[in-house]
């Protein structure tokens, strides 16, 4: 039997019963095991169960020794399956409904009405029933999987026009959610690279993140309403466990502004064609660092904020087009250069880079199996400097209007995965 | 009378659900092989240090073992078996 805390209660149900197990043996100590004391600790063992009532330890034993009922020995088999269609009724009372079951991010939405949805179908040469992807909200969901024709429907809802859509299957196809369930309250960051940047009409200049773009502002909430929907919901407490959610969850999409960056496209530099268009995706977003590029400070400046920001995820560090000239005349004449000196600069103290409850529960791990560089790491004594991120792990890019010199550092930015959209043409 | 609309569901579509029997139980824990699985989040090592110390003061006739996977969030098959090889009985513990 498992233990969990018990703000996961619902969740941990919600999970046994779609393994088919809904009367699997589950107890309960209080929220958070996180930095309490042995004692505190002895005291969750020693108390009472939060959710199911009675002794914790007792609710242990007697999950371990109850014989088991007809309901454990047979769990249960549904299907939950829905119709294509929902049933006829007004505006109102349609709007109403998607409210009701979450199906919108409480945004007013387009209804995907059977003429709306077939018009964006338009957009893409692949079959409405050819399957797309699997997502889930996170491991330990199970996958639900979707079509063409229910992302078009999502796009839809978002308000996004059929040229679009390419983007929005693409980034449907990469098996990233932009809806993860992690207690962090990971957003998915997208970025559009190559002539479908153009062709649609995105913003890579002024005001790029928002919010001054049809393309960029629908894409983005496309993605984010259509994982919701498509990887079986995203619900506070069930399939969505954030603890204070995240802003760039409600649309989160820019294309580089390649015309104006002195460096090679970033897809290009990731093995793409300078013709082909691609979207690259990034979890993370937590938050959002702000600076100029100025002769005499920016590389403290960029070393007290890489430290400020959490070690577990680098950074992606986006650059106005001014900025990343300047840097330029420094020396930095290629990106990677770039990276190379911002992942050296990179130090925190050992303390520092292991209190953190991410880098104890996965990368820990790691270290203990061996796993450079993080079992080097492991050694350092408290106040040795250590690097924080291999180069891998930051991404530059270039967006913006020129009118400053200005960066964005956002905290994290793991690059997930970086997809074909022209196969979704 | 408002004029009605006909609309697509926008849910994917989740896999069939097929029930799944529970692991027949104990009759009782005195004598058998309890094994203690760290699940390695942030601290579950010292509230399992506590559970293990629970059941060593008030129930000594168990035989508590101690193991964790390889690396968390991951299946960890080796761990799975040296449970089912030696043990009569696992507890999970703990997240977050």
């Amino acid at each position: 039997m498992a233990v969990h805390t018990h703000v996961f209660a619902r969740l941990a149900r919600s999970v046994a019963r779609a393994n088919g197990m809904p009367t699997t043996r589950q107890a309960f100590v209080p929220q958070p095991v996180v930095g309490r004391s042995p004692d505190e600790l002895r005291a969750y063992v020693e108390g009472d169960d939060p959710v199911n009532g009675g002794a914790f330890i007792q609710g242990v034993i007697e999950g371990l020794t109850r014989p088991l009922d007809d309901a454990d020995l047979n769990g249960t088999s549904f299907d939950r399956s829905a119709p294509r269609l929902l049933d006829a009724d007004t505006e109102d009372g349609l709007n109403a409904l998607f409210i009701e079951n979450r199906w919108t991010d409480f945004l007013p939405i387009v209804l995907p009405t059977e003429e709306r949805v077939a018009a964006m179908l338009a957009g893409t040469s692949r079959k409405p029933d050819e399957v797309v992807g699997r997502l889930r909200p996170t491991a330990f969901r199970e996958f639900w999987e979707f079509t063409v024709e229910k992302v078009a429907v999502n796009a839809v809802m978002a308000g996004a026009k059929p040229e679009y859509l390419p983007v929005i299957l693409a980034a449907m196809a990469s098996g990233m959610t932009a809806r993860s369930s992690s207690t962090t309250s990971f957003a998915s960051i997208a970025m559009v690279n190559g002539p479908i940047r153009n062709e649609i009409g995105m913003n890579g200049g002024i005001g790029a993140f928002g919010p001054y773009n049809h393309a960029n502002a629908t894409i983005g909430r496309a993605y984010s309403m259509a994982s919701q929907n498509l990887q079986g919901g995203s619900t506070p407490g069930e399939t969505y466990m954030g603890s204070q959610g995240n802003t760039y969850a409600y649309s989160a999409c820019f294309p580089e502004n390649e015309e104006r960056s002195p460096w090679t496209p970033f897809h290009v530099q990731h093995g793409f064609d300078a013709d082909a268009s691609a979207i690259t995706l990034f979890m993370g977003g937590w938050y959002t660092q702000f600076g100029t590029i100025r002769d005499d400070t920016w590389e403290d400046r960029f070393r007290v904020q890489m430290r400020a920001s959490d070690p577990f995820i680098g950074p992606i560090v986006a650059l106005d087009p001014l900025a990343a000239n300047k840097l330029v005349d420094y020396g930095f004449d290629t990106r990677e250069k770039l990276v190379e000196w911002l992942a050296e600069n990179s130090v925190r103290p050992a303390r520092e880079y292991w209190d953190n409850q991410w880098m104890q529960t996965l990368v820990k791990p790691w270290a203990v199996l061996g796993q450079e560089p993080f079992a080097t790491n492991l050694k350092a004594s408290e106040d040795d400097e250590i690097q924080t991120w291999q180069p891998e792990s930051i991404n530059v890019v270039v967006v913006g209007g020129e009118t400053g010199g200005t960066y964005k550092m956002i905290t994290g930015g793991v690059r997930d995965s970086i997809a074909s959209i022209d196969e979704w043409r | 009378m408002a004029d009605k609309l006909t609309v697509h569901d926008p849910r994917g579509f989740p896999p069939d659900v097929a029930g799944k029997p529970l692991a027949p139980r104990l009759q009782t824990l005195e004598g058998q092989t309890l094994y203690l699985v760290d699940c390695l989040f942030d601290n579950s090592e010292v509230f399992v240090d506590q559970l293990d110390a629970w059941f060593k003061e008030h129930m000594p006739g168990v035989n508590i073992k101690r193991i964790q996977p390889r690396e968390s969030w991951v299946d960890d098959p080796d761990m799975c078996a040296a449970i089912q090889q030696d043990g009569d009985a696992a507890v999970l513990a703990v997240g977050l």
